[in-house]
């Protein structure tokens, strides 16, 4: 649990002076509290005994400049506190980014799509939770607890240690059986959690299938299963949560109750001053503000230490693909491309998704790879890009092996469409300049007008402005390929590499498109991956996998 | 905040005996608030005047039952919230699943699947805390300061006369800061539901972005987007924590003014240690529940934007309005036509079907051909009444399919869409979709219509292996294909097959093409293909031309 911790504090990497100044205004707002009512207790005691109204000056104005403090301090202390937080979540935000990055996309495979929804989204912002919840309340309540602790010690050793006592059971005591009740549960429902967002996504994107096939009924039920699962853990978690609080206001009771009975024997047997019994008995009562939050804070830990658990699983990979310690300069003309002899697998325990597989591209030709489904056209890509490294065999770039070079080299001198490119939730332009962002307005459009896509792009309200929505889907297929070819073409690489092009097209359009392909690549070697007879006449080359 | 506050409450049935419970525990907290403080204050007064531990130990034993007590009934309370709170979330995500299902089956509103799960599986934190913190914190604001003010005014009216002076300020302030945090907490989760959904995006393309060497980049983007959601929210946060601030104010003013009042009446005679004693220690019970109130106002505040959210998307208009309950006509026996039917989605311009007339007869196979983009998918979607024609309607033996039931229209129609959806489960789970109690043997006929079986049998495991998101992973072709062999297997009156041998290599499209051959038999056909293998076969081709703009018209060929 601490190791977790401490990775999660190093990843988040807060600012230590704005974490000290949150926890010293949090242990201010507690202690003027504190001084509010002890103050208060004593004045009442001293006024009692019927003095000159002179001699409580000093602690009139103890008692207002503790209740104008407290405010201001608490105040100020929220304010630091969810500054801090926000800015973690920023920081962890992009940390994960950068970690899972490599990753892409072999590593991710298994990841279900509701559940990486679930990861990374609220893993991620429950991480925002770490100090707010782990770090800050533990210092507040330990240097609260310190001074308090010693005010009374200066007035009343005893009651100091029953206070002490008592602080420190329900400091640590009381979170500690909260948490042991209810991690468990917590650590399961966030599990349950990621289940429930995967099945609920799923039916969400199934709906019409479901309908259709008369099947509605069966996967409401099948999520009504899991929302189940998960009701009883939340239940069960209820409770848990609960005994912190009451548990807490019963061991406030003991303390209160035990310094309130060692002041009256030391008051009894002369050890303390009469008007100082109040106060002792109100300054243990208010100090004990200082550990009330701790066991939500403790539970909340707990989930927030799930999550970056299940957050730092992910993280830990380590990238299958890496740069070399000395990479070659980037690769210069001709770029020539080869498969030689190449195996490849994605996990130990599949077959090779490709053996012993070869393929020449030469500068400038064109080369088409055809084949059935499943027989690895996906794979060629994959390697090509560099996003798998073959088990046997090697690929090359301009004669040398993809390994020797930065992957950013490989990855500029290969431009890829296929039907596994990504549209972004954002405009046609913004999705196509994402190849060459420094690409002028009339190159984008010139990659729009090659892909054939212009004319009806500029029928368009919007024009290009035109977003595409959540994974492309407010494009028709044949749309979003058009889209996703002016991408490649604007990456303005060497060797373009056209994954399945044509595959929603009709016959006069796929015609069209490979010839216009054809003519904007002169000059680039290009790699047609497909399994229709459309462009295989314009090739150089045909290789059947 | 009111309106949706009462449709929490009343909409959902796990509110009701809650807030029983609530009122009941928190007017029973009274009890114990006032013995603890007459409790203290008489202890520390006996030994003011000089009197022993021994003699005072009942009264310590019963302080500490008064505490003992409180927490009793403060952990009920949580405990009782916290139950209610999974029940009425769970109670409102099944709900709207079920409303996504029958009203928007195919999303034609926008909605995307990965937003509903934010709010219907995320969103439910936030709602907790209101069920298990806010609530009671609003029972126990309504009862204890009455009961606290009431009891001071008994002992002490002057004290009484401030608590009741200080105390107006409170909710005043909390109602004007509160209107006005509202408005921002919903903006605030606009922006970080945006952000999730921002998020997932990249995350889902970083692929895509490592191709292009834009990942690194996209880093920054986050970093960008989440420093102003940062500003956004501490902007927010700034004015509404002032709500909690002034409440804390006026406890503490109330507190000191309280306290400095009583020394100068116990100076003059005027007032006993006992009494003062006991109201010093009430004061900050009084503002206790209005300033945890102020405390959980923010994360309420958060859980009602989610339920807002959740009863906006479960109130919008269906898809489908008219939903009749006549028996469809079999369109086996009854020719299905369009006439003139228009379609427009309500979150894009322009329509995308425009006058379009066109007719299945009984037995037929039409072919319906068009450029990609042009609508077909949109008619498909049309006669599986999944969305409802705009202009125009569809009749099946004259009578509009409006006025029908829709499911059991369904069930005379079987479907292959462009891109069929796996389910996770295994093969024969997923062929068996829509007859979930097919025999195997049935099973592997149909995957065998289809095509399928060769693929399946060289699975790891057969017709066992898991398949669907986190399982194994089906080329398009084969999921194609485990689509098919679910039309197959449904013996339906009308078959609607979107692009069926798209992306399918040579000989599986010959294969296909035959299975499509056999299933037209006795059957009505509509095949939305470009594919001259299959277009070929049909009785008939019907052109759908041009996008949304143009008028559609219609061509007879072949």
């Amino acid at each position: 649990m601490t190791a977790t911790l401490r990775r999660l504090l190093v990843l988040a990497d807060a600012p230590r002076a704005r974490v000290g100044l949150t926890v010293v205004l949090g242990a201010l707002t507690v202690l003027f509290g504190a001084g509010l009512m002890g103050t208060a207790g004593y004045l009442i005691s001293r006024a009692a005994e019927r003095p000159a109204i002179l001699s409580l000056t000093v602690a009139i104005v103890a008692v207002r400049f503790f209740g104008i403090g407290r405010p201001v301090a608490r105040y100020l202390e929220r304010i630091t506190s969810h500054d801090l937080a926000l800015r973690v979540l920023g920081r962890v935000r992009v940390r994960v980014f950068r970690r899972i990055e490599p990753l892409a996309p072999a590593q991710l495979e298994g990841y279900r799509s509701g559940d990486l929804l679930s990861r990374m989204v609220a893993d991620v912002d429950s991480l925002q939770n770490l100090h707010l919840c782990g770090v800050s309340p533990p210092l507040v309540a330990a240097l609260a607890g310190v001074v308090s602790v010693g005010v009374a010690a200066a007035f009343l050793p005893a009651a100091a240690l029953v206070l002490g006592c008592g602080l420190l059971v329900g400091a640590v005591a009381v979170p500690a059986v909260a948490g042991w009740l209810g991690s468990r549960a917590a650590r399961r429902q966030a599990a349950v959690r990621g289940h429930l967002s995967a099945e609920l996504v799923e039916l969400l994107d199934a709906a019409p299938e479901l309908v259709v096939h008369g099947a509605g009924e069966a996967a409401l039920a099948r999520l009504g299963g899991v929302d189940r699962s998960l009701v009883r853990l939340a239940r069960r978690d209820a409770a848990a949560g609960g005994v912190a609080d009451g548990l807490c206001l019963f061991i406030t009771g003991v303390t209160v109750a035990g310094v309130l009975a060692t002041a009256v024997h030391a008051s009894a047997s002369g050890h303390l001053g009469r008007v100082l019994i109040a106060m002792l008995a109100l300054l243990a009562l208010a100090s004990f503000e200082a550990i009330q939050p701790l066991s939500a804070a403790a539970r909340e830990l707990g989930a927030t230490l799930a999550a970056g658990r299940r957050l730092l699983e992910l993280v830990d990979r380590a990238p299958a693909v890496v740069d070399p310690q000395q990479p070659l300069p980037a690769p210069r003309a001709p770029f020539a491309v080869a498969l030689e002899e190449v195996r490849a697998r994605y996990s130990p325990r599949e077959r090779p998704a490709l053996n012993g597989f070869s393929l020449h591209l030469e500068p400038g030709r064109r080369v088409a790879l055809v084949g059935p489904s499943g027989a690895g056209k996906t794979t060629v890509v994959n390697l090509l890009l560099r996003f798998l490294d073959p088990e046997a065999g090697r690929v090359t770039l301009a004669g040398r092996d993809l390994r020797d070079y930065r992957q950013e080299d490989v990855r500029r001198a290969i431009a890829v469409a296929g039907q596994e490119s990504h549209l972004f939730s954002a405009s046609i332009r913004e999705n196509v300049r994402l190849a060459r962002p420094a690409a002028s307005d009339a190159e984008v459009e010139d990659a729009l007008r090659h892909a054939r896509i212009w004319d009806w792009v500029d029928t368009l309200p919007d024009g290009w402005d035109t977003r595409v929505g959540e994974t492309g889907r407010e494009l028709s297929g044949g749309q979003a390929q058009r889209v996703v070819l002016a991408r490649a073409l604007l990456a303005d690489a060497p060797v373009l590499v056209l994954d399945e092009p044509t595959a929603h097209l009709d016959p006069a359009t796929a015609t069209e498109l490979v010839s216009d392909i054809f003519a904007a690549g002169v000059g680039h070697s290009i790699l047609l991956i497909t399994h229709r007879p459309e462009g295989l006449d314009l090739v150089d080359e045909i290789v059947t996998l | 905040m009111r309106t949706l506050d009462q449709r929490l409450l009343r909409r959902t049935r796990a509110t009701r005996p809650l807030l029983v419970l609530d009122t009941a525990l928190g007017i029973a907290t009274v009890v114990p608030v006032i013995a603890q403080a007459t409790l203290l204050a008489h202890i520390v007064t006996r030994a003011f005047d000089g009197a022993s531990l021994p003699a005072l130990r009942l009264d310590l034993g019963l302080l500490l039952l008064a505490f003992a007590a409180r927490g009793a009934l403060a952990w009920s309370m949580e405990v009782a919230g916290r139950r209610a709170a999974s029940s009425v979330l769970s109670e409102l995500r099944l709900e709207l699943a079920a409303r996504r299902l029958t009203h928007h089956p195919a999303a034609e509103d926008g909605v995307e699947a990965g937003e509903i799960a934010a709010a219907a599986v995320q969103g439910v934190d936030a709602l907790e805390a209101y069920f298990a913190r806010y609530l009671p914190q609003v029972v126990l604001a309504c009862v204890v300061p009455i009961a606290v003010v009431g009891w001071v005014a008994s002992i002490d009216p002057l004290s009484a006369l401030i608590m009741l002076l200080t105390l107006p300020l409170v909710p005043v302030f909390m109602w004007l800061i509160g209107r006005y945090t509202e408005q921002r907490t919903r903006e605030r989760w606009d922006a970080l539901r945006s952000l999730s959904t921002h998020f997932l995006d990249v995350v889902r393309g970083l692929p895509t972005l490592r191709a292009f060497n834009r990942a690194v980049a996209q880093a920054d983007s986050i970093a960008d987007v989440s420093e102003r959601y940062r500003k956004a929210t501490m902007g927010t946060l700034r004015v509404s924590f002032l709500s909690g601030s002034v409440l804390e104010l006026a406890a503490t003013l109330g507190v000191a003014l309280v306290a400095v009042t009583i020394g100068v009446r116990l100076v003059d005679g005027g007032l006993g240690l006992a009494a003062g004693l006991t109201v010093l220690v009430l004061a900050p019970e009084l503002y206790l529940p209005f300033r945890r109130l102020g405390a959980e106002y923010h994360a309420s505040a958060d859980g009602l934007a989610v339920a807002e959210r959740m009863f906006g998307l479960l109130g919008a208009p269906p898809a489908v309005r008219a939903v009749g309950a006549v028996a469809p006509y079999n369109p086996a026996e009854f020719p299905v036509r369009f006439e003139s039917v228009c379609f427009s989605y309500p979150t894009r311009p322009g329509r995308v079907v425009d006058g379009l007339d066109m007719e299945l007869a009984p037995g037929e196979t039409v072919a319906l051909v068009g450029e990609s983009g042009c609508g077909k998918s949109t008619v498909a979607a049309l006669l599986l009444r999944l969305i409802e024609p705009t202009g125009g309607r569809i009749t099946v033996g004259g009578v509009d399919l409006a006025v029908c039931s829709t499911d059991a229209w369904r069930r005379l129609v079987a479907w292959v869409p462009q891109h069929p959806s796996l389910l996770r489960g295994t093969v024969t789970e997923n062929i068996r979709l829509g007859v979930p109690g097919a025999s195997i043997d049935r099973v592997r006929e149909a995957a065998r219509l289809a095509g399928a079986d060769g693929f399946i049998e060289a699975l790891p495991e057969g017709y066992d292996t898991i398949i669907g998101d986190g399982g194994r992973r089906l080329s398009p072709g084969e999921r194609r294909r485990v689509g098919l062999a679910r039309a197959f297997l449904r013996d339906a009156a009308l078959v609607i097959l979107d692009e069926p041998t798209a992306d399918l290599d040579p000989e599986s499209v010959e294969r296909v093409a035959d299975a499509v051959e056999r299933l037209r038999d006795g059957r009505t056909m509509l095949l939305i293909a470009h594919r001259p293998e299959l277009v070929g076969r049909a009785d008939r081709v019907v052109l759908l031309e041009s996008g949304a703009a143009v008028p559609l018209r219609m061509r007879e060929a072949a």
